[in-house]
Parts: structure tokens; C-alpha cells; sequence
């Protein structure tokens, strides 16, 4: 594997440059072991097509977001002006998330609090890629690949977009698979709204197996993921139904990095 | 003439009972906080032309979006046909639009066309609530009135119509006859089928029938109007506005709160400019329906209980407690409440120790939402239970300090780390230099 070069806005502040983007990693991105390999891939193909980006590194923060969903406005509040500070310092023009959440939190909430920046999502940036004729995708390892895409809410209903993740698939030359509940009908993997970060309500399932269920009546070889929430809550699901060794679950960003031999 | 007089009477009555109790839920749910929905009016009549006229939404369930529109359709253009009643009652005329000829002979078919079509709709309604027993209409929340109070709806409908209907067949057979008053006009493709059951009552009988069917339908028309404002069928009205005033921003977007931007800036620099202290004390998030904006009122007195929001919700379809339709159902009988009590207290509420939150809504519903909009989606009139649970989560947290212990856990590590997890923010790039 090629050495990825991640620099961050403060290396190139010394340099005396400005990146075209900055990649917001987000808590999960950064930490998580598993969205951490998406990260990768994002960076990879970011350095594949040699775009100037860069990241905050150690001067990034949670965005709030989960805070916020689960009802505490404040520290919502205190994580954006914290990070608009850092943001605006940089003069940041335009960023690239890893998360859908980071991306609704930085698009839409932090505009009033002094946050004003042009927002995509790291599937929007990919197809821009793709389109402009930066990126070429050539089918690969996932070529004629039953894949079934698990629509992100806060990318989705949250914000409207569906098409980017699917049109990067096709591209693929993947045979993608719709679930019932797709696009606006999309259901939640389980981790929305801070679900994440506590134990489920009293029911009589898991919302990632009920989800995971129906993704694997699909039959796919990948489900494939926009979200690094959702890769958890996937991916828990699969290993519930013991598909793991049979079906995979990939970021978007992931099999592109993966279909380029990234 | 005495009926000219009952008429007008039982109509002025009626009139004036309904314009009292919307002037009640009105001033309910202007009781509500204040929020900018009158932005961008262009946006919002075209949203109301395509979600509230054209019933875009409703059409993603086909079955029941067809026969909604069925009744929808059929409810506004019968309508016109109530006009004529209306002058035929006050100045003791009969069919007085009879005149237009053959554009009256068509839009009396068209009424029986339709009141034929709203019959089909509601019975395939009732079997889908009563023998079928879909899903969404099994609820708890729907035990007890609400789903006698769906029941009666149809029922009325579907006495209305038939009155309609037979009121149609014994005109049609007195026109024949040649009976006096009973003037040639109108057209019955659907009522002549009708007409073999009345064929051999005598002239007299068959008066009685058309006259009964009349008052029937009229009078039946000014109780259902009357009893729109106690029901979950007063969407026929409020849907309108409903949509008009929907939420325009991404659904993602979750509003921040003002209160809090003030003080968050002070504590992030003491020597920011203190806005004037508010006349009452800050409360942060809602704990009661007189916490919520008027919107959110609105949407509680708009919701007809569809269920199509607490079918799609996640937490709802795998046995949580959390139903978004229950949600607003509670709003709306909690604002009912405190308007009752606000009557009887001359005008002023009155602390009845009860609130929204606790008595109404309970923790472990609002902690199973996932945030995660489905159920504003498949409202087909873009209701919103979501924002009523995000500000008694608000209310919860922040007043309260009453948040899930792991959530409370995920709080300090943000404040601490930058992370709802345990981690170093020093070791938030090492991600980089990892194989």
C-alpha cells in the first residue's frame, strides 16, 4: 500500500497554502477502526486524482451532532461556534465529509451560527469526480456484483440526495438491487438520533437486524453503506444472521477505492 | 314557508356552532410560540397545489391514495350540488339550478357518479380498518374513541350519499309521473338503478321519500359540519394550511434554538454584547403543548390518524414504544385540555399539575426515536411529530438533566474529547500513520 499524504490545514497554513477542499473526517472516521479504513479510502482516492485537501487533524471536533439529536442544544452549540472558529480562521471555503451527519451538521445547522461553507458528501464529491472525468471507474472486482445500497437517513430523507451513491455503483458495472424500502422509504439502520451511543428501548427487535434482515433477502454479494454508522449497525447486523464470511458491507468510497486498486 | 323558516333557522344554528368551536381550536392553537412559516409564499402555494389540492403524497400507498382521492374528489365537487340545496331550502324552490339545461343534467350525473364512487371508497375504508384489520389501524393509541370516531365518519358518508341517492330515485320517478313541482331535470344513471325498489309506492309515499332524503342529507350535512371540530375529520380543513406552513428546509435540519446561541456565546467570550434578559425565565426545549409553536399545534388539531408515519417509523416496527401518530394525537387532546381549562378560568390557564410530557408522552417513547424522518416523509400532509419529540428531548436534557446515562456518558466525552467516545483528541489523526 502506498503511503497516503494527509496533510492538514496547519501544515499547509505554514507553507503558505490553501487547499480547494477540506476533508472533514468526523469521530467515527477518526477513530472508529472500522470507518477509519473508509477514511483511507477517501484519502486514497483524494490523492488519486490529486486534489489539494486537507484535513483539521487534532483541531477537529465532534460537530455536535449527536448531542444536538439527543436533545442537548448547548453543547450542540458550544462544539459549532468552537468549530467555526477553527474554520473560519482557515478561511475554509468548501468541505468533504466522511459521515452523513457531519455533512447535514455542517450544511445546514452551522450556516446561522456564523458557519457558511459549501458542504458535500464524500458520494457527491466522488460523482463530481466521475463526471468531470477526474476519476475513472472501471467495474473491477465488483463487476456483475449484486449490490444493495443502504440508504443513509441524514443523506437521504435528511437532505435529498439519492442518486450520487447509486449512479457511483452502477458505474461499477454492479448489478444493484433495490430493497423495498429504498430512497425516501428508506429504513433507519439504528443509530440515528443518538441511538448510537445508548442501549435500545424495550422492543422485540434490533433495528439493524430488522434492516440487515431485509438487506440480506436481497441476496447481495456487498451491501453497500454511505455512512460510517450505518457500516456498524450493518455490519452487526450481518454477523447477527452470521453472514459475514458470505456478504460484505463496504462504504460507496470504499469499493471505488477498492475497484481502482487504490 | 314553515319549512322556509326551519330551514333557514336549523342552517343560521348550525352556521354559527361551527364558526364558535373553530373559533376555539383556532384560539388554541394560537396559544402556541411564535414561528416564521410566512417566508417564501411563492414556494409554499405551489407545495400546497401539489401535496394538499393535488394529494401527492397520499398516492404512494396506491390503494389507499386512490380511494382517498375517490372521496376527496367526490366530497369537493358534490359540494356544489349543496349550493343548490342551500337556495332551494331558504326560498322553498326545488331544483332552482335546473335552468342550465344540459350542463345541469351533467353535473347532476357527475354528483351520482361520484357519491357512488365516495360509497365504494368508504366501504373499502371500513373493511380495511374493521375486517381486514390493517396494521396501522390496530394501534393502542387508536383504542376506544379515536377508532369509533374514524367508523362514524365513514358510516355518515356513506348515509349521506345514500340519501343522495335515494333522494335522486323518488324525484326522478315523481318526474316521470308527471307529479307536481316535480319538474323535468337532471339526469340519474346511477339513482335509475335504485328506482325498481320505489316503483310501486304511491305518489304521496314517494314525496315523503324525496323530502325525507332532502332534509335528511342537509341536516345530515350541518351535524357532520358540527362535528368536524371534535374529530380527527377536521383535517378536511386544516390540511390546507397545514401544508402551506410546512417546515421548507431540508428535513435534516433541525432548528437552533435562539436561547441557547445567546448563552453559549457568553460563555464562550464574557465580553460579548449581554442581550436584554427576557421578561420570563428561559425555558429550554417544551414540557407542555404551550411550549410548542403554533405549528406544531396545528399540526396536533391537522392529524387525522392515518398511521402511515407510525407504519414507517423503525423504532415502531420493531415494538418499540414510540408512535410518531400517538405523538401528535397527544398534543392535540392535551391542547384540548388546557383549552377547557383556560374556558372554565376565564381565560387564563390554570396549573392542573398535568403536562404534555410525563402525563401524555412518556421517556421511553422519546427515547426510542431515531431522529431519522421517516415519519415526516410519509405524512401525506407534511406533519411533523419529530419536532414535538426533539423539544421534549430538549426539555428532558436540558431542564431536566434527565438523559439515558449512556447519553449522559456520550455528553462528557464530546465536552472532554471532542468525541462521543473515549479517545484523545491527540490521537485524532493518528488514522494516518496506521496500516
Amino acid at each position: 500500500m502506498s503511503q497516503l499524504n494527509v496533510p492538514t490545514m496547519a501544515d499547509l497554513m505554514a507553507k503558505g497554502e490553501t487547499p480547494d477542499i477540506l476533508f472533514w473526517v468526523g469521530c467515527a472516521g477518526s477513530f472508529d477502526d472500522r470507518a477509519k479504513k473508509i477514511t483511507k479510502a477517501i484519502v486514497k482516492i483524494l490523492n488519486h486524482v490529486n486534489i489539494k485537501f486537507a484535513v483539521l487533524g487534532t483541531e477537529e471536533s465532534c460537530t455536535g451532532d449527536p448531542a444536538k439529536r439527543a436533545g442537548n442544544e448547548f453543547l450542540f452549540q458550544m462544539q459549532a461556534m468552537q468549530n467555526i472558529q477553527v474554520l473560519n480562521g482557515y478561511d475554509v471555503k468548501k468541505i468533504v465529509t466522511g459521515c452523513p451527519h457531519c455533512f447535514n451538521t455542517i450544511k445546514n445547522e452551522y450556516p446561522e451560527l456564523g458557519g457558511k461553507y459549501e458542504v458535500i458528501h464524500h458520494t457527491q464529491l466522488v460523482q463530481e469526480l466521475i463526471d468531470s472525468g477526474k476519476l475513472k471507474v472501471e467495474g473491477g472486482e465488483f463487476k456483475g456484483k449484486k449490490i444493495t445500497f443502504h440508504d443513509p437517513c441524514y443523506l437521504g430523507r435528511g437532505n435529498g440526495e439519492y442518486e450520487a451513491p447509486r449512479n457511483i455503483i452502477q458505474k461499477l458495472d454492479a448489478e444493484l438491487n433495490e430493497m423495498k424500502r429504498s430512497r425516501a422509504n428508506g429504513l433507519c439502520c439504528g443509530a440515528g438520533g443518538a441511538q448510537m451511543f445508548k442501549e435500545a428501548e424495550k422492543g422485540n427487535k434490533e433495528v439493524n437486524v430488522e434492516r440487515s434482515e431485509e438487506a440480506l433477502a436481497m441476496n447481495p454479494d456487498v451491501i453497500a453503506v454511505g455512512c460510517p454508522f450505518c457500516m456498524t449497525m450493518m455490519r452487526d447486523g450481518v454477523k447477527h444472521f452470521e453472514k459475514e464470511d458470505k456478504v460484505q458491507v463496504l462504504d460507496v468510497s470504499e469499493m471505488i477505492a477498492q475497484a481502482n486498486d487504490l | 314557508m314553515i319549512a322556509s323558516i326551519i330551514f333557514i333557522i336549523l342552517l343560521a344554528f348550525g352556521a354559527f356552532l361551527f364558526y364558535k368551536n373553530v373559533a376555539k381550536i383556532r384560539r388554541n392553537v394560537l396559544l402556541g410560540k411564535e414561528v416564521n412559516r410566512s417566508d417564501n409564499s411563492s414556494e409554499r402555494w405551489k407545495l400546497m397545489a401539489l401535496v394538499a389540492i393535488g394529494q401527492s403524497k397520499m398516492i404512494v400507498r396506491p390503494v389507499a391514495g386512490v380511494m382517498h382521492i375517490l372521496l376527496y374528489v367526490g366530497f369537493v365537487i358534490i359540494n356544489i350540488e349543496v349550493i343548490e340545496i342551500i337556495i332551494d331550502g331558504i326560498f322553498g324552490t326545488h331544483r332552482i339550478l335546473s335552468f342550465a339545461g344540459a350542463l345541469y343534467n351533467f353535473l347532476i350525473a357527475s354528483f351520482e357518479w361520484l357519491a357512488l364512487g365516495v360509497i365504494i371508497g368508504c366501504i373499502v375504508f371500513f373493511i380495511r380498518r374493521n375486517i381486514i384489520k390493517l396494521n396501522r389501524f390496530m394501534n393502542k393509541e387508536l383504542d376506544g374513541w379515536p377508532r369509533s370516531d374514524a367508523n362514524y365518519i365513514l358510516i355518515t358518508e356513506v348515509l349521506l350519499m345514500s340519501a343522495f341517492l335515494i333522494m335522486n330515485a323518488s324525484d326522478h320517478l315523481l318526474q316521470v309521473k308527471g307529479y307536481e313541482h316535480y319538474i323535468k331535470a337532471g339526469s340519474f344513471p346511477v339513482s335509475n338503478l335504485l328506482s325498481p325498489l320505489f316503483e310501486n309506492m304511491s305518489n304521496a309515499s314517494l314525496v315523503m321519500l324525496e323530502r325525507g332524503c332532502w332534509w335528511f342529507h342537509i341536516i345530515g350535512i350541518i351535524a357532520f359540519l358540527n362535528y368536524l371540530p371534535y374529530s380527527k375529520h377536521f383535517h378536511i380543513l386544516l390540511a390546507f394550511p397545514a401544508v402551506y406552513f410546512s417546515n421548507l428546509k431540508p428535513k435534516g435540519e433541525f432548528n437552533n434554538l435562539a436561547s441557547v446561541t445567546n448563552e453559549v456565546k457568553l460563555m464562550l467570550d464574557p465580553n460579548a454584547a449581554i442581550p436584554p434578559a427576557p421578561e420570563t425565565p428561559l425555558k429550554f426545549g417544551a414540557k407542555d403543548v404551550l411550549d410548542l409553536n403554533w405549528k406544531q399545534l396545528m399540526d396536533a388539531y391537522t392529524c387525522t390518524e392515518c398511521g402511515r408515519c407510525t407504519s414507517n417509523c423503525p423504532a415502531n416496527q420493531t415494538g418499540k414504544l414510540l408512535s410518531p401518530r400517538k405523538i401528535l394525537m397527544d398534543t392535540r387532546d392535551r391542547l384540548t385540555e388546557v383549552g377547557k381549562n383556560i374556558d372554565l378560568n376565564n381565560g387564563t390557564f390554570v396549573d392542573d399539575g398535568k403536562a404534555l410530557l410525563g402525563n401524555y408522552i412518556s421517556e421511553e417513547e422519546l427515547w426510542a426515536c431515531n431522529t431519522c424522518n421517516a415519519c415526516t416523509e410519509s405524512c401525506p400532509i407534511n406533519l411533523d411529530p419529530l419536532a414535538v419529540i426533539m423539544d421534549l428531548r430538549q426539555y428532558l436534557v436540558m431542564e431536566q438533566s434527565n438523559a439515558p446515562a449512556a447519553l449522559n456518558g456520550m455528553f462528557t466525552n464530546i465536552e472532554n474529547n471532542g468525541a462521543p467516545w473515549q479517545f484523545s483528541p491527540a490521537d485524532r489523526l493518528n488514522w494516518a500513520s496506521e496500516d
